[in-house]
């Protein structure tokens, strides 16, 4: 472990950061560095989704991923989101709708710079992976009305029963085959090569591996990890522009590395105030979080004692916990299969039994949903997800509301009521099992 | 004053639709499934489904369209946030409150989240029905969306020939896709009249004799539109110094009828419309002989309506279909009214607008929810925007 002073106001404040969380930051900062300098390289840029991120296809192609909704998370984690927003329904956005969107767009029309400060380049291909989201396809067709430049659109089916079949992979891989290959060949210049993808794919299951044995430590009592808080960082890289590759492989080898050091001392999370102390209550968590006030939110939790061990927003970008891994043998399938299985492509029961067992699974107090104001893929159905996992595990279940990125919609004082009233039924809970025992 | 035979013929076909879209306990459809044993019913929800397929399986496809204004949603508001539109919650109310309890299936298309999550909580929430959300390929070449929808669909019909516990032929296939493109072509007709004289066939009487077709058996509906073409047309009604407009946003939520009325009563005659695109959604007949299957799918690629919950692959063509609406019909100017909280219309506007503008067409926008009372604020900007074209338009 590194320890760094940060110098503040006056008085040096010491911050623990691993070395997973100082590589994390270098490799972010070089990705915005590549993206930025573009100009320069003559490197070129897919823009593409979290969902559905291709992003071993789009190496293959010697082409940069750029991610708007990463964008959209910095900024609001940099607190510049909600003038952007407000940009964007300035100039005729809805006020219902995306905030992710609202923030990319608003960010555009002020300039558009990254969070190095520097100016993003337009991108040369927007790769629509169409996965989980029906925004995405509008938010799409707002940025290609934008920049003009190339659009492919990869359909994802929904999996309407909760099952994919073989009609929706040979969709995808048809489209992947005759539409999405060919034509970032044309943008890019470059030929696909199966095998460079086949190599990729390796180094992406070499990192799923570790990602999930570090999401599983969360079992361990006291939790290692919070597994929604800390997680967000933690699937960034592999979420991001950095699966199949060595930097990925690296980076999760790391951290593992270090979670297991945590258990075996007995340790829990790492919070921005240092380690957490005593784990009162495990939370599994639903939806989003909210990135304007993301630390004061956190906070809210550690301060209490409260630990998430495990999250759905952390499926978002693949559920490798549940088993999937990309297959280096079937390159194109496993892209399909990818893409139909991440969690927001999922249907409601699916994701009902999902968080059912991550409170069994992870011996978890309850169950609590972060509901955001702009994102029906997510919140559409949620009184219901609540209702039906408390009815089957019998622990308590909460409902706060907020958003992704418009500071409006949060209000720290209603979120930290709920939260302690929340805190005090699952004390009540234990005491009505303790007397009942 | 006496009324005259074709006055009298007018108003009755307009009761008829009127009580039809009042009785929320779907009564009609009732009726027809009563009346023959192993009769089925299968719901829908907006925009489009084919419907040829529930038919095909001898069974009555049904619209649900929500609870509009006149449903009292109890049970449905605790199921959904308020930042979440009002549809999926009426749908929900009239699940819950037993209105739906006849229905032995449900589909609901591709349209949004919301009601894509919709399908879930059906499986969850009425396990005895058969429910499956409908997609539909966003990729439009023969070959990969059009094998995909293909098989989609012969799943569908797979499912609904176990529900009748007989398959479904080919041939009633076909059978099915000639009686609809009947009933296509007189919607087309009915959409015609309006376009040519609008005060002939007002739009929200227009939008009763349409919405008469989401109960009542495609048959029965088709003869309905057929009296009333013919009724209105004989009709010697007044024509109004109204502005001519084209309606769009109202493609799932619907207004509330007095909506409707208000914008004609505001002087905006609606000319088009993007209102129950179930309809219309295939823009010219399908043809009969052949695969069927195929014939529907090709015609879902290649020859169906434009809306936000489409993908539209080329930008150039992005919004063209609304300046193409206007041009066909003489409208003067575009009604942007989006239901609250509705991302495909809210996210999509923006882009049309654009499109609008380039194109010189004025628009206006606002919103509202199926059931939004008060229609005050909504007559006064649908008269200041006819206001506006009728003094300044082409100045």
């Amino acid at each position: 472990m590194t320890v760094i002073a940060t110098p503040k106001a006056g008085r040096a404040k010491q911050v623990s950061k691993d070395d997973s969380m100082l590589k994390q930051k270098e490799m972010m900062a070089a990705h915005y560095d590549r993206l930025t300098n573009a100009a320069e390289t003559g490197e070129k840029i897919a823009s593409t989704f979290v969902p559905g991120n291709l992003n071993e296809l789009i190496m293959c192609f010697d082409l940069v991923n750029n991610l708007p909704e990463v964008n959209a998370i910095q900024s609001g984690l940099r607190r510049q989101s909600g003038a952007y927003v407000l940009e964007a329904e300035k100039i005729g956005h809805s006020e219902d709708v995306c905030t992710y969107v609202k923030s990319d767009i608003g960010m555009m029309a002020k300039g558009n710079l990254a969070p190095n400060g520097k100016r993003f380049p337009d991108p040369d291909v927007l790769l629509l992976s169409y996965t989980g989201c029906f925004t995405f396809m509008k938010w799409f067709e707002l940025l290609r009305e934008q920049y003009k430049c190339e659009t492919i659109m990869l359909h994802t089916p929904y999996m309407g029963d909760g099952k994919f079949t073989k009609n929706m992979v040979e969709y995808m891989v048809k489209q992947l085959k005759e539409e999405v290959i060919p034509k970032l060949e044309r943008v890019s210049g470059v030929k696909f090569d199966i095998d460079r993808l086949r190599e990729y794919l390796k180094k992406s299951v070499k990192a799923e591996d570790n990602l999930v044995k570090v999401l599983q430590s969360a079992k361990n009592k006291p939790s290692p990890i919070d597994a929604y808080f800390g997680g967000i960082y933690y699937i960034g890289p592999i979420f991001g522009a950095f699966r199949g590759t060595d930097d990925a492989i690296d980076y999760y080898g790391s951290l593992r590395a270090e979670v297991e050091e945590r258990v075996a001392q007995g340790k829990g999370p790492v919070t921005p105030d240092g380690d957490m102390g005593k784990e009162k209550y495990r939370l599994v968590v639903e939806g989003p979080p909210n990135y304007t006030n993301f630390r004061q939110f956190w906070k809210m939790f550690y301060d209490e004692g409260a630990v998430v061990v495990a999250s759905s927003y952390t499926k978002v970008g693949g559920v490798y916990d549940l088993g999937f891994r990309h297959d280096p043998d079937n390159p194109l399938e496993t892209l399909a299969e990818y893409c139909l299985g991440v969690y927001t492509n999922r249907n409601l029961p699916q994701r009902i039994d999902m968080l059912a067992n991550y409170i069994n699974e992870y011996e978890a107090d309850g169950l609590l949903i972060n509901s955001i104001k702009s994102c029906n893929s997510f919140s559409a159905g949620q009184l219901l997800i609540m209702r039906e996992v408390e009815k089957r595990t019998g622990k308590p279940a909460a409902f706060i509301e907020s958003d992704l990125v418009d500071p409006r919609y949060f209000s720290a004082a209603n979120i930290k009521n709920r939260l302690e009233s929340y805190f005090q039924m699952v004390e009540q809970k234990r005491a009505g099992e303790s007397a009942a025992a | 004053m006496a009324t005259s035979v074709n006055g009298s013929q007018l108003h009755h076909i307009v009761s008829r639709a009127q009580s039809l879209f009042d009785d929320l306990s779907f009564s009609a459809a009732r009726e027809w499934k009563a009346a023959a044993p192993d009769r089925k019913v299968v719901g829908y929800m907006p925009i489009y489904v084919p419907r040829e397929l529930i038919h095909a399986a001898g069974m009555l496809p049904l619209g649900i369209l929500g609870g509009g204004d006149q449903l009292e949603v109890i049970h449905g508001d605790a199921f959904y946030q308020s930042y979440i539109c009002r549809i999926p919650r009426s749908t929900i109310e009239l699940g819950v409150s037993g209105r739906l309890d006849f229905v032995d299936g449900m589909l609901f298309p591709s349209i949004c989240d919301v009601i894509r999550n919709l399908s879930g909580m059906w499986k969850m929430m009425f396990p005895q029905v058969y429910s499956r959300y409908f997609d539909v390929p966003q990729n439009y070449r023969d070959d990969i969306g059009g094998n995909y929808y293909i098989n989609e669909l012969a799943e569908l019909l797979h499912d609904l020939g176990e529900l009748r516990g007989k398959p479904v032929t080919d041939e009633e296939l076909r059978n099915s896709i000639a009686v609809y493109n009947e009933n296509r072509r007189l919607v087309r007709d009915l959409y015609a009249l309006r376009a040519e004289r609008p005060w002939q066939a007002p739009a929200a009487e227009a939008y009763l004799v349409l919405r008469a077709g989401m109960v009542l058996p495609v048959e029965q509906h088709s003869e309905l539109l057929r009296d009333y073409l013919a009724a209105a047309t004989a009709e010697d009604r007044p024509r109004r110094d109204n502005c001519r407009i084209v309606l769009t946003g109202v493609f799932c939520e619907q207004p509330p009828l007095n909506l409707i009325k208000s914008l004609e009563l505001a002087g905006c005659y609606v000319v088009d419309d993007d209102l129950l695109l179930v309809t219309r959604w295939l823009t010219s007949d399908v043809p009969v002989e052949g695969n069927p299957l195929e014939n529907l799918a090709l015609s879902f690629l290649h020859h169906s309506e434009s809306t936000a919950a489409k993908y539209e692959p080329d930008l150039k063509e992005k919004g063209q279909h609304l300046v193409r609406a206007v041009r066909r019909t003489s409208a003067e100017g575009v009604i942007f009214a989006c239901p609250s909280f509705c991302d495909p219309a809210l996210l999509d506007r923006p882009m049309l607008q654009h499109v609008l503008k380039d194109a010189n067409i004025p628009y206006v926008a606002f919103k509202y929810a199926e059931n939004s009372g008060q229609m005050q604020p909504i007559r006064e900007q649908a008269g200041t925007f006819a206001d506006s074209i009728k003094l300044w338009s082409g100045t």
